[in-house]
């Protein structure tokens, strides 16, 4: 675990330094065009404060403003116990420090997301669409996914990428912009001093460049992007021991029709299926954010040597004919590839080898029908809300909200009177 | 003097390198025992639990009192065992008596319909996973550390210091290791 976290680290800084070289690069041609020779450096300085200021807001900020922008409520054990239960059975799978918090989302779509920008400072938010459609196994699969974003420190990363991204394409948006409407002036006086070739040669090259940056840096982006989701794929696998788990709760998620309602192309990338991309798709495009879904889940159900690393990496390899690896080759520690004449320490056994797998599958409570556990999540959001519950003799269950003032009430169905 | 500069650079390189290893046999040593002390606090969890169990089942299973009776005397075994072997062999009828005592509680529909059921019942049954979870994390942490120890260069470092292995957690019981028989036939 921890090659994987340090290998995955050395190839994020590569890809920052590349993406930080495209932003100065940007910042200097955008200065020369704009304000004209000499103006390069000003760019620069220009390009740096935005930069630093994005990064500064997306650093401390970035949790909460995906958390508002996507009408996430924040919940405690007593909401909801099951999704409570499941977040803190991978905690425990995957060693992390601490408990994330967890949020709900009120929406039918089916989906969950992960934010935050280290483990001790994570969340994991899941939409009541999930709860409601997902068994326990499945809902498993997908957290132990985003576990396995908060552990492969992703978010951060994905972050950190995505604020360049944005700053590069702000950047370019201005100077061409700025181009449009006051480039008179700078040409007229470019033909007055008799505009040498260098200059015109400059100013192509500078304009060719503000097309092709962002283009450049979003392909850089989302190439990032789909490698971590099959990483997360495979720590899910190594973290249940479960692959089907995922691999159902996939299916699930791209076979419901429903769109989720409060959702932008920012906060898409974040979400285990992304909701604005095609769940039909056949093939990774160069402009998606996620692999296709049908072939994450053809990865984890041809895993046939186990759950681990290794066998997501073999099971990725042989589906997509792709000869790269998911998983660094640090990582990948088989028990063949030990030196010679030291002793294998045996196959690793896991949740379903170690436990009779019959007392999980029999004894896990799930409430009877589906309106039970459409139930059990709304009152979870109810509770969230800080809504009281009372139970009247009568059977109903009143749910009064916080800033209710009157001391005394009916009970809506039979009449009885209770106090607060 | 040049080669002297020189000499002193490669030995401060070198002195760092062998901390660094040091450092991470020392991090994957310390993981391995905190994913030790995972499995006792989760075990603590289930027998802290059981009594609550037991106080809302016993209004409704007045006729299973050898069910409700093999659950007390595996919860307080389970609590008085020593050695790693023993405790093992008593959580594992621990869990058994569990399974059987949710077992025949599908046959009290009223039971099944009590909330405070329900919540234990999702409790024991997390709290089942999390002890085999924080196993499995053991093991995970096991594997990683005894790789290092085995594997060039880490195994020097390990050889000097005395790092030893640690060894896998395997099921006590050997019932639970068994594949259940399947019969057909009458």
């Amino acid at each position: 675990m921890w090659e994987l976290i340090r290998a995955n680290r050395r190839k994020s800084v590569f890809l920052v330094v590349i993406m930080a070289a495209l932003l100065f690069v940007v910042g200097y041609a955008a200065g020369e065009l704009l304000i004209g020779q000499g103006g390069g450096v000003i760019g620069l300085f220009f390009a740096f404060a935005v930069w630093i200021i994005m990064t500064l807001v997306a650093y401390f900020q970035g949790r909460q403003i995906f958390m508002t922008v996507s009408g996430a409520q924040k919940i405690k054990k007593e909401d909801h116990p099951q999704l409570w239960n499941v977040v803190e059975e991978m905690v425990i799978a995957s060693q992390l420090p601490k408990i994330p918090d967890i949020y709900i989302i009120d929406d039918p779509a089916p989906n969950a997301f992960a934010a935050g920008r280290n483990p001790a400072n994570a969340a994991v938010a899941v939409t009541t669409g999930l709860l409601n459609r997902l068994k326990r196994d499945e809902l498993q699969g997908v957290i132990a996914h985003e576990i396995g974003h908060v552990k492969n420190r992703d978010i951060l990363f994905m972050t950190m990428i995505g604020v360049m991204l944005g700053a590069i394409v702000l950047i370019t948006d201005i100077a061409v912009r700025s181009m449009f409407y006051g480039g008179h002036r700078r040409r007229s006086r470019t033909a007055s001093s008799g505009g040498s070739q260098f200059e015109l040669i400059i100013l192509v090259a500078g304009i060719v460049l503000m097309i092709l940056a962002p283009l450049l840096a979003h392909l850089i982006y989302l190439a990032a992007s789909r490698k971590r989701e099959y990483l997360a794929d495979a720590s899910s696998a190594q973290f249940t021991r479960f692959p089907e788990g995922l691999a159902l709760a996939l299916e699930k998620i791209a076979h419901t029709p429903i769109k989720m309602k409060k959702i932008n192309r920012v906060t898409a990338p974040m979400y285990t299926v992304n909701p604005l991309q095609k769940a039909s798709a056949k093939a990774a495009g160069l402009f998606s954010t996620h692999p296709p879904i049908g072939e994450r889940v053809k990865i984890l159900r041809s895993m046939a040597g186990g759950s681990t690393y290794m066998a997501y990496n073999e099971a990725f390899q042989q589906i997509t004919g792709s000869r790269s690896s998911i998983v660094p080759q640090s990582a990948l520690i088989s028990p063949e590839s030990r030196p010679a004449g030291t002793a294998p320490p045996g196959p690793v056994p896991g949740l379903r080898q170690m436990e009779g797998a019959a007392l999980l599958a029999a004894a896990v409570p799930e409430p009877a029908t589906q309106a039970g556990k459409v139930r059990q999540t709304t009152d979870a959001l109810w509770k969230a809300r800080n809504y009281r519950f009372i139970h009247c003799d009568c059977g109903a269950v009143l749910k009064v909200p916080p800033d209710f003032k009157r001391r005394e009430f009916k009970c809506l169905r039979c009449k009885k009177v209770h106090s607060a | 003097m040049l080669g002297f500069i020189i000499f002193i650079v490669i030995v401060a390189v070198l002195v760092i390198w062998v901390i660094g290893l040091y450092n991470t046999l020392v991090r994957a040593r310390n993981a391995v025992k905190n994913a030790w002390s995972q499995i006792d606090v989760q075990l603590k969890r289930r027998h802290d639990l059981i009594p609550n169990l037991l106080e809302t089942v016993k209004g409704y299973m007045k006729h299973e009192r050898e069910t409700l009776e093999a659950v007390t005397q595996a919860r307080t075994a389970a609590i008085n065992a020593g050695g790693v072997a023993e405790t093992g062999k008593a959580e594992g009828m621990l869990s058994g008596a569990l399974k059987s005592l949710f077992a025949v509680a599908e046959s009290y529909p009223d039971l099944k319909a009590n909330q405070n059921f329900l919540a234990l019942q999702e409790e024991l049954t997390s709290t089942e996973n999390k002890i085999a979870f924080s196993r499995q994390a053991y093991n995970d942490a096991t594997m990683q550390y005894n790789n290092k120890v085995q594997m060039v260069p880490t195994n020097i470092i390990a050889g000097m210091f005395n790092f030893k292995e640690e060894e896998f957690f395997e099921i006590e019981i050997p019932t639970e290791r068994e594949v259940p028989k399947v019969s057909f036939s009458e």
